[in-house]
C-alpha cells in the first residue's frame, strides 16, 4: 500500500527525523492561507500523487510571493500530472502540500527496504540525491552504498556510519545523519514497510539534515496490525477495478490488452498471460480467483473484467485441485448468464471432476469453446476475437 | 528414493485444529501411506484430545518426543505462523513445511535470521519449506501439503516451483505423457522464504532416483538466476526451465527501489536469457514443459 509524501513526512516526524514545516491543502483555496501561516519568504507547492517523477513532470513549484503560491497551487491542483511513473494519462491532482522553503546545500539519497537475496534489511544511501537512484544505479553503480541490517541487533553506529562517510556526509553533520538513518530503520521496521525512501536528503546552509521527500510502501500482508496506516489509504490514488475486485478477493490488475483471463494462482495467471502473448495477442489484465471461488466471486470477476471496453474476449484457465472442475463450471455457466455475455469465451479445465465440468459446459447451451491444454486455449481465444 | 521426505516419514500438524488444517490433514491421510505418516497435531488448549484419530499434543517439542516425528507442516494462520515455525526449529525438527498465506515479511525476517544464527551457534538445522506453498509430495508415498493428490504418479523427474498452480500444471503435463515424479516440491511465492530453487536443485541431483527436473519460477528476486548458475556447473541432469510473467507490468507489484537492488535480473526475460546460457532447455510456452522434457531423456 502506498501513501503520499505529505503522510510519510508525518510518519517519519513521528520517528524524530527533521523534515519540513509543510500545511496540507485539499483545496487551492487553503495555498495562500498556508503559507501565510508558514512564514518565510519562499514556498514550496507540491502535487500531493502516489507516482514520483513530480518535479519534472511540473508538479512541484518554488513559489518566491504569496501570489506566486496562489499562481502555482491554481495551476497544479487539478492537473493531469504525468511523469514516468504514471503512464502517459497521467494521474489527477486533488491534494497539495505547501512547504517552507528550504537552504539546499547538498541532495543526498537515503532508503530502507527488504533484500530477498540475504535475508536482510537493506539501507542505501547515495551522494546522488534528487536524482532517478535506478539511473544512478545503472550508470554509476559505485555512488550507492549498501549495509545489510540484521533485525535482531538493528541499523549499528557503525553501519550508520558507514553509510554517511560513504556518501561524504561532512564531519560536522554525520551525528545528525547518523540520527536520521537509525530513525528511518526504526521507521521502517516498526510500521512494517516494504520501501522507505528520502529522495533527496538534504544538507541545508546551516548543517541540518532534512528529509525533503518521503514516500513509503507498505507490507500487505502487515496491514492487520496497523489501523493508523490503512486509515491514510487513498483510494482516488487507485484502480477503481482493482478497488472493487479486492473487495471481494480477488488480485486484479488492468493491462492494455483485449483478451480478459480469469485464472486460479497467480503463477497460472501470469503463465495463462504469457501464453495469449505468444500466439498473437495481448492479456486485458492479470486475474486471480484464489483457491476457494464460489459462484458469487466468478461471476464478480467477470463483470470486472467486462467493464474493460477493449475486452473482445474471455479465456478462463483453471486448475482444479482442491477447488474442483464442476465448481467453476457452475459459476462459469452462472457468471455467463447473469451478464449475458457478448464476446467469445474459451475455457480450459483441468484437474478434479474436469469431465463434469467439461459436461456443464457443453449442457448450458451457451457458446463455450472448451479446450484442453493452455496453448490450445489461447489459440482459440486469438482466432476468436480476430 | 524421493527427496526430503518418503513412506517412512513421521509428520506433525500445527494448526490441525482449524478449518484449513484439519481438512488438509484428511486428505494427507487419505493419500498413500498418510495414514502412518501424519502422527501427531499440535494445539496448546486441546491437548489430549484427538482430531481425525490424531493425538493432540501441547506443544511440537512433546509431539516429536512422544512419536518420533522429524517434520511439520504448519496451516497456523499468518499473524502466528512465524511463531509457529520458530517453535519447530527449536524442537530440533528436520523439516518445517508452512503453508500459510499473508505472513508478514518482517516476521519472517526475524525467524529467518533466528534460524541461520541457531545453525551459526553449532545448533540443529532445521530446513523450511514455503511459506506461501503448497507443500511438497513424494507420489504414492506421501503427500504433505494442499496439492491434489490423484494428479501425481510415481516416476523418475522432479519438479520444483515457486507457483502452486504452476506446478500441477508441469506434473499434470508429465503424468498424462507417462512421465511419473519422483517429488515435486513447491518453494513458495513469498519474497522471504526458506528453501530456495538452488537447494531444491542440489537435492534433486543428488537423489539417484531423479533423472531429470522442471524448473518453473517467476518475475522478482534472484533466485532462478542463482539456481541457473549453480547448475551450470553442478548440475548431471537434464533441466526444463519456464518463468512466468513475461507479460506482467513492471513497478506493478515491487517498489522501483526492490527491483534496482538485485540489478536489473528481476525480470521473466532476463531469468530465461541466464537460463538459457546455463544450459536448461527453456521454453515461452508453459504447455510444452512436460513434452520438451520428454525429449531430452
Amino acid at each position: 500500500m502506498k501513501i503520499h509524501e505529505y503522510q510519510g513526512k508525518e510518519i517519519l516526524r513521528k520517528f524524530g527525523v527533521n523534515v519540513p514545516r509543510g500545511v496540507f491543502c485539499p483545496t487551492a483555496e487553503e495555498a495562500v492561507a498556508a503559507a501565510e501561516s508558514l512564514g518565510g519568504k519562499v514556498w514550496v507547492v507540491k502535487a500531493q500523487i502516489h507516482a514520483g517523477g513530480r518535479g519534472k513532470g511540473g508538479g512541484v513549484k518554488v513559489a518566491k510571493s504569496l501570489d506566486e503560491v496562489k499562481q502555482y497551487a491554481n495551476q497544479i491542483m487539478g492537473m493531469q500530472l504525468v511523469t514516468h511513473q504514471t503512464g502517459p494519462e497521467g494521474q489527477k491532482v486533488r491534494r497539495l502540500l505547501i512547504e517552507e522553503g528550504a537552504d539546499i546545500k547538498k541532495e543526498y539519497y537515503v532508503a530502507a527496504l527488504t533484500d530477498r537475496a540475504t535475508q536482510k534489511v537493506a539501507m542505501m544511501a547515495s551522494s546522488e540525491g534528487g536524482m532517478d537512484i535506478e539511473e544512478v544505479a545503472h550508470s554509476t553503480p559505485e555512488k550507492i552504498i549498501k549495509v545489510f541490517v540484521d533485525p535482531a541487533a538493528g541499523l549499528t553506529d557503525a553501519q550508520a556510519l558507514e553509510l554517511a562517510k560513504g556518501i561524504g556526509v561532512p564531519e560536522a553533520s554525520t551525528a545528525q545523519a547518523v540520527d536520521t538513518f537509525k530513525k528511518l530503520y526504526q521507521c521502517y521496521m516498526e510500521t512494517d514497510a516494504s520501501l522507505a525512501e528520502i529522495n533527496p536528503l538534504i544538507l541545508e546552509g546551516n548543517g541540518n539534515i532534512k528529509a525533503l521527500d518521503a514516500k513509503f510502501n507498505f507490507d500487505a500482508n502487515a496491514l492487520f496490525r496497523h489501523p493508523e496506516i490503512v486509515a491514510m489509504r487513498d483510494l482516488d490514488e487507485e484502480d477503481a477495478d482493482e478497488i472493487e475486485a479486492s473487495k471481494f478477493d480477488l488480485a486484479y490488475i488492468s493491462l492494455d490488452g483485449n483478451i480478459g483471463c480469469l485464472v486460479n494462482g497467480a503463477g497460472l495467471a501470469m503463465a495463462t498471460m504469457d501464453t495469449i502473448k505468444l500466439f498473437g495477442a495481448e492479456p486485458a489484465n492479470f486475474l486471480d480467483v484464489g483457491g476457494g471461488a464460489t459462484t458469487e466471486k466468478v461471476t464478480e470477476a467477470f463483470k470486472i473484467m467486462l467493464k474493460n471496453p477493449k475486452v473482445k474476449g474471455i479465456l478462463v484457465n483453471i486448475f482444479g485441485g482442491i477447488m474442483k472442475c464442476d465448481t467453476i463450471a457452475t459459476g462459469v455457466v452462472t457468471a455467463a448468464k447473469e451478464v449475458n455475455l457478448s464476446v467469445p469465451l474459451v475455457v480450459r479445465m483441468k484437474g478434479t471432476n474436469e469431465d463434469l465440468g467439461k459436461q456443464i459446459l457443453k449442457d448450458s447451451g451457451l457458446p463455450i469453446i472448451s479446450a484442453d491444454s493452455m496453448a490450445e486455449a489461447a489459440t482459440k481465444i486469438v482466432a476468436a476475437v480476430k | 528414493m524421493s527427496i526430503l521426505i518418503n513412506k517412512d516419514t513421521k509428520v506433525i500438524t500445527q494448526g490441525i485444529t482449524g478449518k484449513t488444517g484439519q481438512f488438509h490433514t484428511e486428505k494427507c491421510i487419505e493419500y498413500a501411506n498418510g495414514k502412518n505418516c501424519f502422527v501427531a497435531g499440535v494445539n496448546p488448549k486441546k491437548a489430549g484430545e484427538k482430531i481425525l484419530d490424531v493425538p493432540i499434543y501441547g506443544s511440537v517439542k512433546e509431539a516429536a518426543a512422544e512419536t518420533g516425528a522429524t517434520v511439520s507442516v504448519i496451516y497456523v494462520p499468518p499473524a502466528g505462523a512465524a511463531a509457529a515455525i520458530w517453535e519447530a526449529v527449536e524442537a530440533d525438527l528436520d523439516l518445517a513445511i508452512c503453508i500459510t498465506e499473508g505472513i508478514p515479511v518482517r516476521d519472517m525476517l526475524e525467524v529467518r535470521n533466528k534460524m541461520k544464527k541457531k545453525v551459526a551457534a553449532g545448533g540443529k538445522e532445521t530446513l523450511l519449506l514455503g511459506p506461501n506453498c503448497p507443500g511438497l509430495i513424494t507420489p504414492d508415498e506421501i503427500k504433505i501439503g494442499i496439492m491434489p493428490g490423484h494428479i501425481h504418479r510415481k516416476g523418475r523427474i522432479g519438479v520444483v516451483s515457486r507457483s502452486g498452480t504452476l506446478t500441477y500444471e508441469a506434473v499434470a503435463q508429465l503424468t498424462e505423457i507417462g512421465l511419473g515424479q519422483s517429488s515435486a516440491v513447491g518453494i513458495g511465492g513469498d519474497p522471504i522464504n526458506g528453501l530456495k530453487h538452488i537447494d531444491v536443485m542440489k537435492m534433486f541431483n543428488d537423489d539417484p532416483d531423479t533423472d531429470a527436473v522442471i524448473m518453473i519460477g517467476e518475475i522478482g528476486g534472484p533466485d532462478e538466476a542463482e539456481a541457473a548458475m549453480w547448475c551450470k556447473a553442478n548440475m548431471k541432469k537434464p533441466i526444463v526451465g519456464f518463468i512466468a510473467g513475461v507479460t506482467a507490468p513492471a513497478g506493478k507489484r515491487m517498489g522501483h527501489a526492490g527491483a534496482l537492488i538485485s540489478g536489473g535480473a528481476d525480470t521473466a526475460d532476463a531469468k530465461l536469457a541466464i537460463m538459457e546460457e546455463c544450459g536448461f532447455t527453456v521454453t515461452r510456452n508453459p504447455s510444452e514443459m512436460g513434452k520438451l522434457l520428454k525429449a531430452l531423456l
